[in-house]
């Protein structure tokens, strides 16, 4: 049994037995709250202070165009920058992604010239020297994954039937168990993946090679996060001893993965009940009062909520914005039937009151029928109020993910620091149907050496009738389109995977998880709802092509009515059902990069408006270039039978087949939920 | 048999208690010149026999928990009466909450067959909510082209059957806000025994639209929502709750 100063009070078991294990740690040890809001006190003047500093560079960051500064020389590494602050004095938890506060930091490893043209879209220039290092003797991502590209990967990535690849970014989606920082300190981490090296022997096969070369780094990164946290004056090397010092020693942990990462999504992973085992403590010692404990929770939000990454102007049309996805997951039943619902659960909701609701950090509730009411009720209230609380079924991934896991991005489960995801963005099956129909020539591309309409796949049978389609002939053409569309979006992201492990390697990140970690292997649908529609008109309406000078189908008239996904309509939504499991199956029949877990998602948020525009018209009705519907939401207005029967469309969806997400956009207004009286 | 349906709404929660399955019937023989959904008047809608009505309901009923249910609406459901005890006899065999949204327009007392029809409506029905257009006989016809006799006389019958009701008035400034009658409305309340709630539902433009599609003349074109205010004082005045 090992002793720290830092584990006084704790209940010892197998995380305590030299083993690294936060679940553990935390069922021994957290205390389940089924009490209501009353005990939570108000922002202190120094929130107060300090939230109007953020406030204010915000209002200035808007004005200057987006973005306030930026950094043009300094390539951004976890100890590239010396200590940033808001104001010094007032910071209970410290810590910034450069020397000041909303400076962009210059992150090129995942391709050079798309930190360049972000630079540029907001008045700023690359410095020379970083630029040369980066084109002649260094590397990136997006130059390793163009080189290895395919002709046919990419006509398909150019066409967009393959959309949104994290070819020329960083795929994010990994989350470090920061907890880890906390409750066992850097020294102890590092001794275990010494230890977990050692091990690494034998003959030195490729894999071999690039594991070993992988916890070298992971290591080198442990090291660099404490230098980073000794030049704001914290020692993390050995494990927390106070409800202070473990929240900072965990944002230190995230602080280093969003400076080593400019990565799609940057969630944060499940820390509230964590941390309320360190401020009971504190409490219990009485070493805080409630003020302080929510003082402490409020400005470490405060540092989630201005996370900033440098991206270019496409990024932010593909995502609506500039989200960061620092998703926290709160709540949550464990699989011995207590509530994970602790005090800090309410403590970090009540910074959507204390100070203002915020899109960022994405706070998700993770729901389940037995959390306790009084929780329940405050979720709602805090909803009500700011509309910034995201909810998921804890009783769907319970079952698969246990107790321990959190949310990458919106809807992507993964157990805190034993599973990783290569993220794989999303093949368009709307476009996959086009593409069916017109023999794999792209509807809306000409070839540019000949003018012609693009061959994307190989050339298969295009139906050649101009007759009313028909949908078994249909059918069949589609699911061969979409053995070839499977296929090659699984090689394309072996390709993009292999890459990014190569040249932009998460070291902090994947030092802060199990070096024996379950990797998946993270495909995505979009156009669900438009394809599964089209099928349907197909099949119950008569849908007869038409076609331009070129003979490419693109167009259609359609008479008569048929059953529409969304509305509980099992004709339409086994059309949807099916293309879920015929597009699953195939890709899960192919080699996927280091033996990661095929899954896929149906998440598509907000880039459906992108993926819209770069699909023609479609045998549903759907006009080219109008969005297609977001996730796996039913087509915009087409479910006419209210609210309950388009959510019961969706719920049909399997998920077991879908494990990496299927979200679906609801907005409803108060009236709506009934009468108050 | 079938009916002529209008279309269904999944989670209406505004159409009686809890979370419920809202049946809209086509046809209406009123013409309240305030009507949201004129779309219902005419005939037309499409045809559903009960028991296909009846599976589409229960793949509800998990939502419906204690409280919700079933509610037929429509226009005037009750110009189907013979579809609707047909669709309720199958939902009470499985226990679900039945409830009908009408104005009682259909109810003639002294037609001995016409009575019995409601009476065997009424032994299926859980809740009525009964449409109370205005208190006074002229100004209903004014309102909607038909006398209120029939209305009424069906509130008392279902007093008299001891059927619970909801009684519902829409609050339409100028037409149907006077003081006066809403007093009188009360009073007439006060002699029922089984009304459960008095809804007041403030007039709201939400139906214009329609009647642009359909290419008819609105003829509210100048009345406005109610005040918040004139929604509370009439809600005080029909729930006898008191001096205002």
């Amino acid at each position: 049994m090992m002793q720290y100063k830092g584990w006084e009070g704790f209940v010892p078991g197998k995380w305590s037995n030299d083993e690294v294990d936060v679940r553990d740690f935390i069922q021994r040890n957290y205390t389940p709250y089924e009490g209501d809001s009353a005990f939570l006190a108000p922002a202190t003047e120094a929130t107060k202070k300090l939230w109007k500093i953020v406030c204010d560079l915000s209002k200035k960051e808007r004005e200057a165009g987006g973005v306030l500064n930026a950094d043009t020389k300094i390539v951004s590494t976890l100890t590239s920058h010396g200590a940033g602050y808001l104001d010094k004095d007032l910071e209970k938890i410290v810590g910034l992604q450069t020397d000041e506060p909303f400076k962009r930091s210059l992150q090129p490893f995942g391709g050079i010239r798309i930190s360049e043209s972000a630079l540029q879209i907001y008045g700023y220039e690359l410095d020379d020297s970083v630029k040369e290092i980066f084109s002649k003797y260094r590397k990136t991502h997006n130059e390793g994954v163009f080189d290895a590209y395919t002709p046919e990967m990419r006509a398909a990535r150019s066409a967009h039937i393959l959309t949104g690849l994290p070819d020329g970014y960083g795929r994010g989606r990994i989350v470090g168990d920061y907890r880890r920082v906390a409750l066992y300190g850097v020294d102890y981490l590092i001794k275990k993946k010494e230890e977990d090296k050692l091990g690494m022997s034998g003959a030195m096969t490729p894999e071999k090679v690039r594991d070993r070369e992988e916890v070298s780094e992971q290591i080198k990164a442990l090291k660099a996060l404490k230098e980073m946290a000794a030049s704001y004056g914290c020692d993390i090397s050995q494990p927390a001893t106070t409800a202070q010092e473990a929240i900072q020693a965990l944002y230190f942990g995230y602080l280093g993965a969003v400076k080593d990462q400019n990565g799609a999504a940057m969630s944060i992973g499940r820390n509230s009940t964590f941390l309320d085992i360190y401020i009971e403590r504190d409490l219990t010692k009485g070493l805080i009062t409630e003020s302080q404990a929510q003082e402490f929770i409020d400005h470490f939000i405060m540092k989630l909520r201005i996370v900033k990454f440098m991206r270019t102007k496409e990024y932010n049309e593909l995502f609506s914005g500039d989200p960061t996805w620092v998703t926290e997951v709160i709540g949550g039943m464990g699989v011995d039937g207590r509530s994970l619902v602790t005090k800090s659960s309410f403590r970090i909701l009540h910074t959507l009151d204390n100070l203002g609701p915020a899109p960022e950090p994405n706070l998700t509730v993770l729901w389940s029928k037995r959390l306790p009411l009084a929780f329940k009720r405050y979720c709602a209230e805090i909803s009500i109020r700011t509309s910034s609380i995201q909810y998921e079924s804890d009783d769907l991934m319970r079952p698969e993910m246990g107790d321990d896991y959190c949310i990458a991005c919106c809807v992507s489960c993964m157990r805190v620091g034993k599973d990783m995801q290569f993220f794989g963005a999303r093949a368009n099956l709307a476009k996959c149907l086009l593409y069916a129909i017109n023999g794999g020539k792209d509807e809306l591309m000409k070839d540019k050496k000949t003018g012609k309409p693009m061959q994307v796949s190989p050339e298969f049978m295009p139906i050649t009738s101009n007759d009313a389609l028909d949908f078994e002939d249909v059918k069949a053409k589609f699911e061969n389109m979409m053995t070839w569309l499977a296929e090659l979006y699984v090689n394309t992201l072996n390709v993009i995977h292999y890459m990014h492990d190569k040249y932009c390697y998460e070291s902090l990140e994947m030092a802060l998880h199990d070096t024996k970690v379950r990797r998946f292997f993270a495909t995505g649908i979009a156009g669900l709802s438009c394809a599964a529609d089209s099928l349907s008109a197909i099949k119950y309406a008569k849908v007869y092509p038409i076609r331009n000078e070129d003979g490419i189908v693109v167009d259609f008239r359609i008479e008569g009515e048929f059953p529409k996904y969304g509305n509980n309509d099992d004709r339409a939504d086994e059309l949807a059902v099916w293309l879920l499991k015929t597009f699953m199956k195939k890709v899960k029949s192919h080699y996927t990069y280091r033996e990661s877990v095929p899954t896929t998602s149906i998440l598509t948020i907000t880039s459906n408006v992108v993926y819209g525009k770069k699909t023609g018209n479609t045998p549903d009705g759907r006009r080219g270039g109008t969005p297609l519907a977001p996730g796996a939401n039913p087509m915009h207005g087409r479910d006419s039978n209210g609210a309950l029967a388009s959510l019961e469309s969706v719920a049909k969806l399997p998920y077991e087949y879908s494990r990496d997400g299927i979200s679906n956009t609801f907005s409803i207004t108060p009236n709506s939920l009934g009468k108050e009286d | 048999m079938t009916g002529r349906i209008h279309s269904f709404e999944s989670f209406g929660t505004v159409d009686g208690p809890g979370i419920r399955f809202v049946v809209f019937l086509q046809g209406c023989p009123l013409r309240c010149l305030y009507c949201h959904n004129p779309d219902t008047w005419g005939h037309g809608g499409q045809e559903y026999t009960a028991d296909e009505v009846f599976v589409r309901a229960l793949k509800y009923r998990n939502y419906f928990g204690d409280k919700g249910g079933v509610t037929v609406t429509g226009g005037e459901p009750l110009l189907q009466i013979d579809f609707v005890i047909e669709l309720f006899k199958l939902l009470k065999s499985k226990g679900v909450h039945t409830c009908v949204d009408t104005s009682g327009i259909t109810f003639r007392g002294s037609d001995a067959e016409c009575v019995k029809k409601h009476e065997a409506l009424a032994e299926v029905t859980d809740l009525f909510l009964l449409d109370i257009k205005h208190i006074d006989e002229d100004a209903c016809k004014k309102l909607t082209g038909h006398s209120n006799r029939n209305t009424l006389d069906f509130a008392k019958f279902l007093s008299e059957n001891g059927k619970k009701m909801w009684i519902r008035q829409v609050l339409v400034p100028g037409y149907t806000d006077s003081e006066d009658s809403l007093q009188r409305t009360r009073a007439f309340l006060d002699t029922l025994d089984t009304v459960e709630k008095v809804e007041v539902l403030p007039y709201h433009t939400l139906g214009v639209v329609k009647y642009e599609k359909l290419g008819l003349e609105y003829p509210f074109k100048d009345v406005e929502a109610p005040t918040k205010e004139n929604v509370l004082k009439a809600k005080r005045i029909l729930r006898g709750e008191g001096e205002v």
